[in-house]
């Protein structure tokens, strides 16, 4: 059967060290590829603030998954009961991506799109796996993420 | 009743609305960027009707969507004061 591609975003509480962190991120990309499913892209946002409190914190570790799944494997059921158990999650959301928001996903990966994503944010809550480039809609404008983010 | 006095109305001349997702082929709207989808909302954060925003009604129910996932990972919020 063919495979589904599912987005997931975590929202991780922002009391975490870095390291707690990164491990909690990669129990939940272990619980992925357990599972057969294919992790196409992760991207984590550093912390970020949020729109409005959840359990009384302003920011979160934001975190996103994107991977290809059997329909099957019944994958995103396990992964939003490994969410639920954990304490570290505030938020959560898994979808899953049609052909458009695929193909989408791809150029956003190739930094088609030209706004870097959070231009006013302090650069040091990047981490390395920080995807740079921002979903702007508007973009058919050649990639000129570079000389902004310098 | 006091009768109205009528006015003859002099018509309006708008520019005619259109869809910008289908003017410029977009097929996708993305829930993780807060900032694209504000056009979409007023400042108290809620979703502006198509007849204000010209939307069809295609792309009307993938932002309104977009809109609320967006909300539910918290990067819009679900109700403020002021917020443009």
């Amino acid at each position: 059967m063919a495979k589904t591609n599912y987005e997931s975003v975590v929202v991780l509480t922002p009391v975490l060290s870095e390291k707690m962190m990164q491990e909690a991120v990669l129990s939940f990309e272990k619980l992925i590829t357990e599972n057969g499913g294919e992790l196409i892209h992760k991207e984590n946002w550093g912390l970020t603030k949020m729109a409005y409190p959840i359990q009384k914190k302003t920011t979160g570790f934001y975190q996103i998954f994107e991977f290809a799944a059997e329909p099957d494997a019944e994958i995103v059921d396990k992964l939003e009961l490994a969410y639920r158990r954990d304490e570290q999650v505030l938020r959560y959301l898994c979808i899953k991506l049609d052909k458009h928001a695929v193909k989408y996903n791809e150029r956003r990966r190739n930094g088609e799109f030209n706004k870097p994503k959070k231009a006013d944010a302090p650069a040091a809550a990047k981490p390395v796996t920080t995807e740079k480039s921002a979903p702007v809609a508007e973009a058919k404008v050649s990639p000129a993420n570079t000389e902004e983010e310098e | 009743m006091a009768k109205r006095k009528r006015y003859k109305r002099t018509p309006i001349v708008r520019p005619k609305k259109y869809c910008r997702f289908k003017k410029s082929g977009i097929k996708y709207i993305d829930y993780k960027n807060p900032d694209f989808l504000m056009p979409f909302i007023n400042e108290q954060g809620k979703l502006l009707p198509r007849r204000i925003t010209g939307t069809s009604l295609k792309y009307q129910r993938k932002v309104a969507v977009a809109v609320k996932r967006c909300r539910h990972i918290a990067l819009l919020p679900y109700v403020a004061d002021q917020m443009k």
